[in-house]
């Protein structure tokens, strides 16, 4: 059988002898570590390392008859569960899903029939409990076939609720779901949690562009003015990164709450009224540079935004594949032709005096 | 207009009642209560456009009652995908 290293961290208390070895016994309390181990992942720092081992754990003091939970080996997703399992006693089966969290391991297979079933096997579990269920988060099921697995190793499967805070009382009650537990959300909290993690991917990218335009900044009618980096560069820079603020943090954050059914919709009026409102602030009304430049600059600002903001549907938990693609075919057109109208203008306006 | 609710009328979901064994697994698994009980004992499909093709129902029935062609509903997979020739996946 796969035995999770010893020495893998502090949650592991002792090891727990049973007919299949001795399986480690972890706390069902976080630790200052393991908590800060989860904000650095939310900021995208470590996260494709974040891993436990799979294979078999206990937390309490399960018997024979105690109940199996499932879950992924992504170490954020482990400690969700355990950390709900105070006074509870049950064993835990880790799956394999190379550090990847169980809905998105679920939809890429790798939390999936064959895997389960293998590592039933391999755990030796048949003769760590006397009884054939195992608990799966519902959210395992993109993955997970339960007659499939009931036919691979004599588990029957029982779905459990979305989110492991239910756990307590879906065990409490014998196992029965409310509705609301199998519900998924995306409330203002969630969508708080998986922003930074847009806003630190793509953030590299936004910083490359504003810099490039602090530098051609300075270019304009007459060559190279060091005193335009600063007046003209400087705060055209702030619109990109704006504009690519408004696509990854406020788009996600007023989700609901933004008109249109496409993510490319929501974050084109952020980017528009954000560049708008901003290009006012920061040069004054039109009469100061020209409504050209103020027209280029809404038009960029809105590509940018809504490109950005229409990435979001992959952290999102209701778009599917046929609606993503659907709105990308009427939105990637659109967000191409504002862009690029948006730059000649900027262009002519800047470099030609024509529309001044 | 408003509210987290993405496209209507492009789920790729499917369901045939005339082999719907009325198990109800697809409203276990589903994520989105896209799936309801009907008098009968058998499932319809009540909200449609509530589908994120995630694929629980099709894989978890055991008649094969229920289909979907499921995937990543990501702009940026999709997008990786349509550059690399592959399937649109995460990560």
């Amino acid at each position: 059988m796969t035995r999770p290293a010893p020495s893998a961290g502090a949650w592991i208390l002792d090891r727990v002898p049973t007919p299949a070895g001795d399986v480690p016994r972890v706390a069902a309390a976080l630790t200052g570590s393991d908590r800060l181990g989860t904000w650095a992942r939310r900021w995208g720092i470590g996260r494709d390392d974040y891993a436990v081992a799979p294979g078999l754990y206990a937390v309490g003091a399960p018997a024979v008859d105690s109940v199996v939970l499932v879950t992924a080996n992504y170490k954020m997703s482990f400690d969700r569960l355990r950390r709900e399992l105070a006074g509870i006693s049950a064993w835990i089966l880790v799956l394999d899903t190379k550090g990847i969290n169980v809905w998105c391991a679920a939809g890429k297979g790798t939390f999936g029939t064959d895997e389960l079933v293998r590592r039933v096997q391999g755990t030796g579990l048949d003769r760590v409990v006397s009884h054939r269920r195992l608990v799966v988060p519902q959210l395992g099921a993109p993955g997970v076939s339960a007659h499939q697995v009931l036919k691979g190793c004599g588990f029957r499967v029982t779905y459990g609720p979305v989110r492991a805070s239910d756990l307590p009382r879906f065990l409490a009650s014998g196992m029965k779901a409310d509705p609301e537990m199998r519900r998924v959300r995306f409330g203002l909290r969630d969508r708080a949690a998986v922003a930074p993690v847009e806003v630190i991917g793509g953030g590299g990218y936004a910083l490359l562009v504003a810099a490039l335009f602090v530098l051609v900044g300075g270019l304009g009618a007459g060559g190279f003015q060091l005193d335009r980096v600063l007046s003209v560069g400087v705060p055209e820079a702030v619109l990109v990164l704006a504009a690519f603020l408004g696509g990854s943090l406020v788009t996600p954050l007023l989700l609901p709450f933004l008109p249109g059914r496409e993510f490319a919709l929501k974050g084109a009026w952020v980017g528009l009224l954000g560049t708008v409102g901003l290009h006012s602030l920061l040069f004054g009304w039109p009469e100061n540079r020209g409504v050209w430049a103020l027209a280029a600059w809404g038009l960029i600002g809105t590509a940018l935004a809504s490109f950005v903001a229409m990435n979001f549907t992959g952290a999102s938990t209701f778009t599917s594949v046929s609606g993503v693609r659907e709105e990308m075919r009427r939105a990637v057109p659109a967000q191409a032709v504002a862009l690029v109208a948006g730059l000649a203008l900027w262009g002519v306006s800047r470099f030609t005096g024509l529309l001044g | 207009m408003f509210g987290l609710r993405h496209l209507p009328g492009v789920t790729s979901l499917k369901l045939d009642r005339g082999i719907c064994n009325g198990c109800r697994m697809c409203m276990n698994v589903c994520p989105h209560a896209v799936l309801v009980a009907t008098d009968e004992g058998r499932v319809s499909i009540a909200d449609r456009d509530g589908c994120m093709e995630c694929g629980a129902c099709a894989r978890n029935c055991p008649t094969a009652a229920v289909s979907v062609t499921a995937g990543v509903g990501c702009a940026a997979a999709i997008i990786v995908g349509a550059l690399t020739g592959t399937e649109p996946t995460c990560g």
